[in-house]
């Protein structure tokens, strides 16, 4: 099956001199999540921005549906819906009026019930006759989604859609999200929160300085760049961690309670059975056992560092 | 052509007119009536007749004119100035629709709301003047020109606009003062020669005169003229909103 959205040799210079994307290529399955970290600044929001059609391209192509985004502008654009970054709402408006208008501007005929629909997911109901202005920053930013699924996309662009929303109403938005993914719309989601993208996205691509540095697998990605800690709890302190057990390159925990051995779990050997025997010959005694994965945190961080 | 986006940003822009009924059609038929009142008795007193045309009847037109300009800049230039301001324009550029359904659904809007306007002005005069309509099809014609071609400047102005002072700058600084000095209250022949002169230069001499002959058949310029000038005017507004949208001039970056 071809790319739902193909970008490629994307570069956009603004007006101000400033190239804020240098080149990027990305192709996007239909169906899929697909999470963009990076820092601020790193250009994710003018990605975004150039496929939906709001910023224009300085070279390269895009396509949705294999629409051009510039010359099929109407084919491709009626496609997508955008949660953009920032809250833009006229304060005035009621919600069923604002969400009303999305749904006509993108060329669709009315179908309030449809709406109700999307507004009750949203837990937006109750609210569907009030001004804007009188919603908490939470709900608008549910507004906004509303108004982007009021026509039914089949490729969904989520700019930051947590940024300010409280673990609860977090966890709502995933399962709308995943709700969508099963009605099989493509999600494209920005985000600073790496346990979001560890929670919903299937791939996860690192964009940095304009240029994306890498597009992977979520899973494949942790396995292969993945740390793992050994916890190892002693049965009584240490002062020092005895040098029979300097090869293994150990940290000592909080008041010396504690052993953390660092591996790698695509290593052919993790070393962890030797480690256990020398801890014994050394005359440690061990309480317990824990293991922990490194995050797409540390991944991400890692990754930026390396390369700036 | 995408007819539910056009009318998606028409009824939206037209809600905006209705949730301010009160200023958007009271207040024009206070001030209208106030001229009325300084202008028609006041002043009236003393110039009896205007080419054969009471006084009071004679600065209907003019104030119609006055009111229509001044109101399709402001709200079509507000209109899209608005979103802009606060973000919303983004809705509108990642959607579907070509430039010219966004400026016929805003400047369709615009245009729409000063035409409402106008007929409740016409129809205050109503209650002070006894009021002819020699032409009544060129009167809509020209009363229709007049709100589209101000709309589309409107509508420029707000594009161009970055700010709130820059969104007022043009209607005070040049709008105004044309209007003003384009005979809406009196006639250019009640000029001395050198400022009949200057006042041809004046677009808004053309538009008046023209407006003003389709009530009483009696006019500054040639109407031929004034139609040239206002389809001309309203041509020249179409060309910089295409070239606008062409290039994308402070719309899309
Ligand atoms: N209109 C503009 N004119 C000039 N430079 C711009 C403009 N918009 C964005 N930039 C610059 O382009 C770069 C990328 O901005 P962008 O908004 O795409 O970043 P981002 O990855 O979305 O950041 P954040 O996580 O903070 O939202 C930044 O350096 C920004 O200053
Ligand atoms: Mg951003």
């Amino acid at each position: 099956m071809p790319p739902i959205v193909s970008v490629r040799n994307l570069t956009k210079t603004y007006a101000s001199g400033f190239q804020a994307l240098k080149g990027v290529s990305l192709d996007i399955a239909q169906g899929e999540i697909i999470a963009l970290l990076g820092p601020n600044g790193a250009g994710k929001t003018t990605l975004i921005s150039t496929i939906c059609g709001i910023v224009q391209p300085t070279s390269g192509t895009v396509t949705v549906g294999g629409h051009d985004v510039v010359r099929d502008y109407r084919a491709a654009r009626a496609l997508v819906g955008l949660v953009p970054q920032e809250i833009s709402l006229e304060s005035f408006e009621r919600v069923i009026n604002t969400v009303r208008f999305s749904r006509g501007l993108f060329g669709k005929p009315r179908d309030d019930a449809y709406l109700e629909k999307i507004l009750s997911d949203l837990s937006l109901l109750d609210k569907k006759d009030s001004k804007i202005m009188t919603l908490s920053g939470g709900m608008k930013r549910r507004v906004l989604i509303a108004k982007a699924l009021s026509h039914q996309p089949r490729v969904l662009f989520l700019d930051e859609p947590t940024a300010g929303v409280d673990v609860e109403l977090r966890k709502d938005m995933w399962a709308v999200v995943a709700s969508l993914k099963a009605a099989g719309v493509t999600i494209i989601l920005t985000t600073h929160y790496i346990e979001e993208a560890e929670a919903i996205a299937d791939r996860v691509g690192v964009i940095n300085k304009g240029e994306i540095l890498l597009v992977q697998d979520k899973a494949e990605l942790m396995a292969q760049m993945g740390r793992k800690e050994l916890h190892i709890q002693l049965g009584a302190p240490v002062a020092a961690i005895p040098a029979v057990l300097a090869p293994y390159a150990l940290a000592l925990g909080k008041g010396g309670e504690s052993l953390i051995y660092t591996y790698d779990t695509k290593a052919e050997r993790t070393g962890i059975t030797a480690l256990l025997s020398d801890l014994r010959e050394a005359g440690l005694t061990m309480t317990d056992l824990a293991t922990r994965q490194s995050s797409l945190e540390d991944i991400f961080v890692g990754l930026v560092k390396e390369r700036a | 052509m995408n007819t539910q986006g056009v009318i998606a940003i028409y009824r939206q822009e037209m809600a905006r007119f209705f949730r301010t009924i009160m200023e958007s059609l009271i207040s024009p038929v206070i001030s209208t009536s106030l001229y009325f009142v300084v202008f028609g008795a006041a002043i009236g007193n003393r110039i009896d007749t205007v080419e054969g045309v009471s006084y009071g009847a004679f600065i209907v037109p003019g104030l119609i004119m006055l009111t229509v300009m001044t109101q399709s800049v402001s709200n079509a230039s507000f209109g899209i100035y608005f979103p802009k301001f606060v973000g919303a324009i983004y809705e509108i550029l990642s959607a579907p629709v070509s430039y010219f359904e966004i400026v016929l659904g805003y400047v369709g809007a615009a245009a729409t709301k000063s035409f409402i306007i106008a007929l409740v002005i016409l129809a205050t005069a109503y209650a002070f003047v006894d009021l002819p309509i020699a032409h009544p099809l060129a009167m809509v014609l020209f009363l229709v020109l007049t709100c589209v071609s101000f709309s589309l400047m409107g509508f420029i102005i707000g594009i161009w606009a970055g700010d709130f002072q820059q969104l007022q700058l043009i209607p005070l600084l040049i709008l105004t003062p044309l209007i003003f000095l384009g005979g809406s209250f009196y006639s250019i022949s009640m000029l001395p020669d050198i400022w009949q002169t200057i006042a041809l230069f004046n677009p808004v001499v053309y538009l008046i005169s023209g407006f003003r002959w389709a009530f009483f058949g009696a006019a500054d310029v040639p109407v031929g003229v004034s139609l040239l000038a206002i389809a001309g005017f309203t041509a020249l507004c179409m060309g910089v909103v295409w070239w606008i949208f062409r290039t994308g001039w402070r719309i899309r970056q």
